[in-house]
């Protein structure tokens, strides 16, 4: 083009349909911009270059998820499930045996809402080698719908085709003595939990038990004691095990990339009714459908009340009160990441101050943890009447970390580890030293401020290919691969005795008012 | 400037400002487009979600299913870098422009400036109807009548070679 175009400069002044320099340089006159603008952008990427390199040498987590393996070959495992309340469902689903009407549900939430993609993530889920052989709950409508889940095994609508329905149980123990039966999933009140695995691990049948792990102590001890004679597969209910973000948490502070820990703070904040415990009464239940002497159990006798069975949380009775139900959760997930173990003493204070409803347990409670031994404090704070969100916390000379779903690690101003890199200006305060959002290919401090603020309200990365797992599921998944491993999984009877005792000693603590202490060499609360 | 070359007989204050406003809204397409290329991980489907007002319902529809958030970011991402250096080089100028509002008509559409609407996404001042998108609309519809790339821009060699 230049050699045509100088060719024809000479004629430029007689016609103007020729292109002439003044043509040529008024044509590429803004392509110079092209150049600054190059310049520009190399010059910004290599500054962000430099910094994400420099943040690499401070911060650099590598570990993976743990991966599980696919669900394990061979026969399946035989399970019985005890209790299809609200958890006992949700477990079910986790299975993969959901109620059929749960399915045309969602089913019908994606009709109206094309964004709403549950029902195919759901479907999604991989299925698991196990089958359901007996269900028992005490309720006979539940025994019933629970029974229908177990033989939905192509996960379909109701008038989908089902398999054969397992056999309903009118007692626990029935079921555990069936030869039919190879482990079961405990989902009944706080107060049973013990009870029944401790049956179930004398017959050398496997237990997934919701947490807590126990109701009182003393069955706590026992239960321990059954499982390790027995040798079975324990596991505790806490799904938090399979979360993706806690394996980095835990990961940065074997690194020391927090320096020394000395403040951790968790916390519980709900505010509407079905969150403090006021569920649903059904309208089929009355003293005939409820087999009400066996919901009392070794509880004190009460006559029959709608009340006490459907919420039976609200009641020290059956319940574990916000320590058990809650506490528990935030306390093992540090556990993981942190390796806690047993508090040293424990204080709590707390009282029912919004649902005064005629329930036992606090609905605003705070419990102290000292662990002299790591020099470091657990604060809990729980409140069943206010929504604001407060994030898990973990406090370190040199650096903080805020964990949700995502992990956000900041570099603390008057950190010693960090002081020279932040007085060259090489470490911002300001922004994350370390940011990791579950899904997300890479993980460092440079997402934009668009992205973080769509990534912390969940609305990227854990929806990114349509694909969100269920950690519940995940954590059966563990316990039945276990059990054909023949090894224990990651919430095993060790890290259930550590969280039943630090939630006993919260108990302990806030009913007889006074600070409790944990004597390791007696292995006993006093 | 001489009146042969100045085919729309505007002043010369007039055509440097009309032309310096073409390359400054070309140098944000660009660079919204080329950062969203280099970013492996850019998806626009949490804007998408977050679409509020009359048309979010065609939004998050959008946003829901894979194989259109897909096309949406393909386009997003090549749409802005070549109007960006269609606005720049003055290639193609008017073809550029009229892109250019289609696009930013649908970002507004997307996240119109209501009174009742909070988004997620953090806005840098205070907007109420009109906002950013809505005057760059506009600027750009200026440059759309008043044109410039016959000027100082490419489009003028390509003139020139076409009418030859």
């Amino acid at each position: 083009m230049k050699k045509n175009s100088s060719k024809k400069d000479k004629s430029s002044n007689t016609s103007a349909q020729t292109i002439g320099r003044r043509d040529i340089i008024k044509g590429l006159a803004a392509v110079p911009v092209l150049g600054a603008f190059s310049y520009a952008w190399l010059k910004k990427n290599k500054i962000d270059e430099t910094l994400r390199q420099q943040m690499r040498e401070v911060v650099s987590l590598t570990s993976q998820p743990v991966e599980l393996a696919p669900a394990a070959s061979g026969d399946p495992i035989r399970v019985g499930v005890v209790g299809f309340g609200i958890r006992g469902k949700q477990l079910m689903r986790a299975a993969g045996f959901p109620e059929p009407s749960w399915i045309d549900e969602q089913i019908k939430a994606h009709a109206e809402n094309k964004a709403n993609t549950n029902y195919q993530n759901y479907m999604e889920q991989e299925q698991l080698n196990m089958i359901v052989t007996g269900v028992c709950d005490i309720f006979t409508v539940y025994s019933k719908e629970a029974a229908v889940a177990a033989s939905n095994i192509n996960r379909e609508g109701a008038d989908g085709k089902m398999g054969s329905e397992p056999k309903q149980y009118k007692t626990y123990i029935e079921m555990l003595d069936a030869p039919d039966i190879d482990a079961i999933i405990i989902a009944a009140p706080d107060h049973w939990h013990a009870p029944m695995a401790i049956e179930a691990a004398r017959r050398g049948k496997h237990v997934y038990c919701e947490k807590p792990v126990s109701w009182s102590v003393p069955e706590l001890y026992q239960l321990v004691k059954v499982v390790k004679e027995k040798g079975i597969v324990f596991q505790l209910g806490h799904q938090g095990r399979q979360t993706e973000s806690y394996t980095k948490a835990r990961e940065a502070i074997e690194k020391n990339i927090l320096g020394k820990i000395n403040l951790i703070e968790v916390c519980t904040n709900r505010n509407d009714p079905n969150g403090a415990w006021v569920y649903d009464i059904h309208p089929e239940a009355n003293e005939t459908t409820i087999d009400w002497k066996q919901f009392i159990g070794q509880a004190p006798w009460h006559d029959f009340s709608l009340e006490r069975f459907f919420r039976w949380r609200c009641w020290w009775d059956y319940s574990t009160g916000l320590n058990g139900d809650l506490l528990t959760h935030e306390y093992d997930a540090l556990n993981q990441i942190v390796g806690l173990g047993i508090p040293g003493s424990v204080a709590s204070s707390g009282g029912i101050y919004f649902f005064k409803d005629g329930r036992t347990v606090p609905d605003v409670l705070q419990v102290v943890m000292e662990f002299p031994k790591k020099d470091l404090s657990f604060l809990y704070s729980a409140t069943l009447a206010s929504s604001r969100s407060r994030g898990k916390v973990i406090m370190g000379h040199d650096a903080s970390m805020e964990i949700s779903d995502r992990l956000v690690i900041k570099a603390d101003g008057d950190s010693t580890q960090y002081k020279t890199k932040i007085e060259e200006g090489l470490i911002d305060v300001n922004n994350p030293l370390y940011s990791f959002t579950p899904g997300k290919k890479g993980a460092d401090g440079f997402a934009t401020a668009t992205e973080q603020y769509f990534a912390s309200r969940g609305l990227l990365y854990t929806y990114r290919n349509g694909k969100r797992v269920d950690t519940t599921h995940l954590h059966i998944k563990e316990w039945l691969n276990c059990i054909k491993a023949g090894v224990h999984p990651s919430c095993n009877i060790d890290r259930a005795f550590e969280e039943g005792i630090s939630a006993h000693m919260s108990t302990k603590a806030l009913l007889e008012n006074r600070r409790v202490f944990w004597d390791e060499d007696k292995m006993e609360i006093v | 400037m001489s009146k042969s070359d100045n085919i729309y007989n505007y002043t010369n204050i007039q055509a440097f400002l009309l032309v310096t406003l073409r390359v400054l809204l070309g140098w944000y397409f660009l660079y919204e487009g080329i950062t969203k290329i280099a970013n492996p991980d850019w998806t626009s489907m949490g804007y998408l979600m977050d679409s509020k007002g009359l048309f979010s319902g065609m939004y998050h529809s959008m946003a829901a299913n894979a194989s259109v958030v897909t096309v949406v970011d393909f386009l997003n991402k090549w749409g802005l870098t070549l109007i960006g250096m269609g606005l720049i080089t003055g290639l193609l100028t008017q073809l550029a422009l009229i892109f250019g509002i289609l696009i930013l008509v649908m970002y507004y559409l997307s996240h119109p400036a209501l009174a009742s609407v909070t988004y997620l996404m953090p806005m840098e001042g205070s907007y109420l109807w009109v906002n950013k998108t809505l005057i760059e609309i506009f600027a750009m519809a200026v440059l759309l009548v008043f044109p410039t790339g016959r000027i100082a821009g490419l489009d003028r060699l390509i003139a020139k070679w076409t009418k030859k």
